[in-house]
């Protein structure tokens, strides 16, 4: 029942901050977000004290076979955590602005929550679809209102280019769906996946490329990524902490859950051309996210490059595989939303984001120059933050598949390191700028929402078992179904 | 059946109380004669009927369809509050009568079970739309819209005339249920050619009055040229009526010819899907946006009458239901802003009179928004379910070409649909407060709700087979 109650309880309350537009949004969607992130919290204990996964059902369109029915299992408890752990931390970020109070803003927030939400619960395809395609809407109008320049055209760009991709995905879908056993057939996605286990080589590889190239666009990989770099960096802060920090991993939970289990033939076939594209938008990534000079956009580039690398061990289809890109999902979206909040954080106090105008902040801010060190090493996948225990698996797992693609995947690691520290150079050490030079220190909100994402690259990095241990099952349930 | 007979009369005793009652009341009259005649259709709920020597058959299906005309109709006579106020239309009781008795028109045209009733019902809408495009008398384009859908219409009208002839020489009925069986128990070789010419000559002449290309070529300019409230009653209650018709004759008549007339309706449901959307992207005015999206609508629904599947006819009940909800309200808003901006801008019709609606109209820029999305096919919208049901349907029949180009052609509709959105949340202007009608904001926010929760719960609709 309370599975009903995390799905629709943020949409109730965006509805409310839209419609009845309250003046004091910002500690009704905080407060709200941190109700719902407890709640969540006592699911994810509940379902790893269960053998079985903790899951709901209610006839939706019964002449169809659809149901409205809900999960959690060791897989998308994990990205059902990182959503509700990081909703808190996005709204806090608004904190003392203009938009805290805006209860638009707040409401499309806390809408996208459940949409987000909706589609990594979801047990019936169809479910999912609804919700992966609605998520589309509130980042859409959040972004389009409240983004920066030239933001029309490109969330325009981001909306019809995304949609399009889900729109494969629709007919894949229906495709596999009409084939499922019984009167009315099932959108289950056992059932799903049981059928299409079934069919034939030929059906199996177009349906492979419909069902990737939705989840590839919503990533996004190489060569379907040029919608990515400019929505990132257009969006409000906190529309790109939203899309980066948790709507992209929609797409490799999409992979996970659908495209591996169901199409292993189509694996056979399609494998190593996506792995190899993968790797492709890790180097390429990386090689841009070097020669940026917007500290947003490197940002941007530096994300496409690292779910490169988690879309190419998850395509191992090895336990490490999909163990790591689950766990690097979950510290990705904490160190991005952490690094985009102090780019905002940077350009709220000196009215820009080129590198070559910012510099020698870290003596005019301490902790913000801490907090940027941790989650850019983080981001680096140094030994001790989260970063590594994901990006060490997935590599790992990578290599174990092809050498030569592990090798080609492990230059990432190297690459990091240069555009996260030519970041950190530029922006925070060398000489006070004009422009840096009357940077004021953190406020307490500020404070209050770096600190604890600080503690938990840490913690991420140092205590990765229970995690780990929490997905471990469910993976392995899955990967016994691959092999 | 009971409906039919009481609407004619409502309509005949509508243009008596033109005489001596206000514009205002014959609206609340005409709102409730149709409320009325929901009710009869209604009440013939689980009944089959057969009427005037078995020519009119009322069915659950015919009565579905029946409801959503009446609703179209409900809807549009609400939004007609503004409607005959200058000298011009100092007698709306006629035009009010003129639409229920093209409401008559259509209900034959979704419940006749001869061909004769089909052209009877086809004519009377036919011959009231053709008036009713050309009531703004002193406007050249409505009369130049009048005149084109005239003659464009009569000549549609004589073919499909002659269709039914060649079927008729070749079956010896008009009877549905006896061409079918004539058709079913002839060998095919037997059959005489012209027979088919015959079905041909049909699809042709009812394809024009749902507007599919290659016989579109009327429909930008008679939506353009009609005033607002009747191109939003053409483009539901003729586009419902007719695809109903026309899934009737061709799935129930035609049934076991379906590999003769299937091709040419799948290649037109493609070629309207391409033509509709394609042109529409080019239009500036917002009310050729919307002909040419109805274009592309007719497209969908061919698609699945392509597919002649058992559930085909609960799609094109439900994809009638959500295109008519959702293009009743943008038509609506598109009324009331094109008449506010009607002289504060250069071209009140075209997109940039929308910019900034949202910021001091959230009402109707919200309702617009949700009517553009729904159109559109995206989730939480009526549509969404429309498309989906619409792919089922031509997946079971294993088409997989026109699902290809139905999903690039959606993607080509969600630009020009957004161009609406865009500029009614996105742009600046100086745009006040537009004062509505309290009927208005009802009307506008019952549509919007019945498409959202259709969008979240289509089994309400499904469920009714």
């Amino acid at each position: 029942m309370y599975l009903l109650f995390i799905l629709l309880f943020p949409l109730a309350l965006g509805s409310f901050l839209l419609i009845a537009k309250p003046k004091n949004a910002f500690v009704i969607s905080l407060t709200g977000s941190i109700i719902e992130a407890i709640i969540v919290a006592y699911l994810l204990i509940q379902s790893s004290q269960s053998a079985n996964a903790i899951a709901i059902s209610y006839p939706w369109i019964p002449e169809a076979g659809l149901s409205f029915s809900l999960w959690v299992d060791g897989i998308n408890g994990i990205l059902i955590g990182l959503t509700g752990l990081l909703i808190p931390f996005i709204i806090g970020s608004t904190a003392n602005t203009d938009r805290a109070n805006n209860p638009v803003y707040q409401g499309l927030i806390l809408t996208m929550q459940t949409a987000l939400l909706g589609s990594f619960l979801a047990k019936d395809a169809f479910l999912f679809y609804f919700f992966f395609e609605a998520s589309l809407l509130p980042i859409y109008f959040l972004s389009a209102q409240f983004g920066g320049e030239n933001r029309i055209a490109i969330t325009f760009k981001f909306f019809v280019y995304t949609l399009f991709g889900s729109l494969f995905l629709l007919i894949g879908l229906i495709y596999v769906y009409l084939r499922t056993p019984g009167a009315v057939g099932s959108a289950d996605i056992d059932v799903l996946v049981e059928t299409a286990r079934s069919l034939p080589a030929t059906s199996q590889n177009y349906l492979f490329l419909a069902f990737f190239i939705a989840f590839a666009i919503k990533m996004p990989i190489f060569p379907f990524h040029t919608w990515q770099p400019d929505t990132y960096t257009t969006s409000p802060a906190q529309g790109s902490m939203l899309l980066g920090g948790i709507m992209l991993k929609m797409g490799t939970y999409g992979v996970i859950r659908l495209v591996l289990p169901m199409f292993p033939l189509g694996m056979i076939t399609w494998g190593t051309t996506v792995t190899i594209l993968s790797v492709i938008g890790i180097i390429y990534g990386s090689i841009i996210a070097i020669q940026q000079k917007d500290a947003k956009r490197l940002i941007a580039y530096s994300s496409f490059a690292h779910v490169g690398l988690m879309s190419a061990g998850i395509l191992t289809g090895s336990l490490a595989g999909i163990q790591g890109s689950l766990y690097q999902m979950l510290s990705h979206g904490i160190n991005i939303v952490g690094l985009f909040f102090i780019i905002e954080i940077i350009e709220r106090r000196t009215k820009t984001r080129e590198l070559a105008q910012l510099g020698g902040i870290t003596q005019a801010s301490f902790v913000l120059s801490v907090a940027f060190v941790v989650l850019s090493l983080g981001s680096i996948a140094l030994p001790l933050t989260n970063g590594f225990i994901g990006e060490f698996l997935l590599l790992k797992s990578v290599f174990d598949h092809d050498m030569w693609i592990g090798i080609i995947a492990g230059i990432t690691i190297i690459l990091g390191a240069v555009y996260t520290l030519r970041l950190i150079q530029k922006s925070m050490f060398g000489n006070v700028s004009r422009i840096t030079k009357e940077f004021e220190d953190l406020t307490s909100a500020e404070k209050m929402v770096l600190v604890p994402l600080v503690i938990l690259v840490l913690v991420g990095g140092i205590f990765p078992q229970t995690v780990l241990n929490y997905s471990a099952e469910s993976v392995e349930k899955l990967t016994q179904l691959l092999n | 059946m009971t409906a039919i007979i009481a609407l004619s009369i409502f309509g005949i005793s509508n243009l008596f109380l033109g005489f001596w009652l206000s514009r205002k009341t014959i609206q609340t009259f005409t709102l409730g004669f149709l409320a009325l005649s929901m009710g009869l259709t209604v009440a013939d709920w689980n009944h089959e009927y057969l009427w005037f020597g078995n020519m009119f058959r009322s069915t659950n299906t015919s009565i579905n369809f029946s409801i959503i005309i009446q609703l179209a109709a409900f809807f549009v006579v609400e939004f007609s509050n503004a409607f005959g106020q200058d000298d011009e239309h100092t007698h709306p009781a006629e035009y009010y009568a003129i639409m229920l008795f093209s409401v008559v028109g259509a209900i034959l045209m979704v419940s006749f079970d001869h061909l004769i009733m089909l052209f009877v019902g086809l004519e009377i809408l036919s011959v009231s739309m053709y008036v009713l495009t050309g009531s703004d008398k002193r406007n050249l384009r409505s009369n130049e819209a009048a005149i084109k859908y005239l003659l464009m219409g009569a000549f549609a009208t004589g073919i499909l005339l002659f269709g039914i002839t060649l079927v008729y020489g070749a079956t010896r009925s008009f009877y549905i249920a006896n061409i079918a069986n004539a058709i079913a128990s002839t060998p095919k070789e037997s059959m005489p050619t012209f027979l088919y010419a015959g079905i041909l000559l049909m699809l042709v002449g009812m394809l024009f009055k749902v507007s599919a290309a290659p016989f579109h070529f009327w429909t930008p300019d008679v939506y353009d040229g009609a005033p607002t409230i009747f191109t939003m009653f053409m483009s539901t209650v003729v586009k419902t009526a007719g695809f109903a018709a026309l899934f009737h004759v061709f799935s129930g008549m035609f049934g076991a010819l379906y590999a003769t007339w299937a091709l040419p309706v799948y290649f037109i449901s493609m070629l309207t899907l391409v033509i509709g959307n394609v042109t529409a992207v080019y239009q500036q005015s917002m009310k050729r946006m919307l002909a040419y999206s109805s274009i592309s609508h007719a497209g969908y629904m061919l698609m699945t009458i392509s597919a002649n599947q058992s559930s085909t006819t609960s799609t094109i009940l439900y994809y009638s239901l959500a295109y008519t909800l959702a293009t009743v309200t943008a038509f609506a808003i598109f009324k009331i802003v094109s008449e506010y901006q009607t002289g504060r801008v250069e071209k009140p019709e075209n997109f940039q009179a929308f910019e900034g609606l949202a910021k001091q109209n959230p009402l109707l820029a919200f309702c617009l928004t949700i009517s553009l999305l729904s159109l559109a096919g995206i989730p939480l919208t009526a549509g969404f379910w429309g498309k989906f049901f619409v792919f089922a349907d031509t997946f079971h029949r294993n088409i997989t070409y026109s699902i290809i180009v139905a999903v690039l052609m959606s993607a080509v509709g969600i630009y020009y649909y957004f161009k609406g959105i865009i500029a009614a949340y996105f742009k600046k202007s100086e745009m006040e407060v537009i004062h509505i009608p309290r009927l208005y904001q009802v009307a506008l926010i019952m549509s919007t709700l019945a498409t959202l929760v259709l969008g979240i719960y289509p089994t309400i609709v499904k469920s009714l087979f």
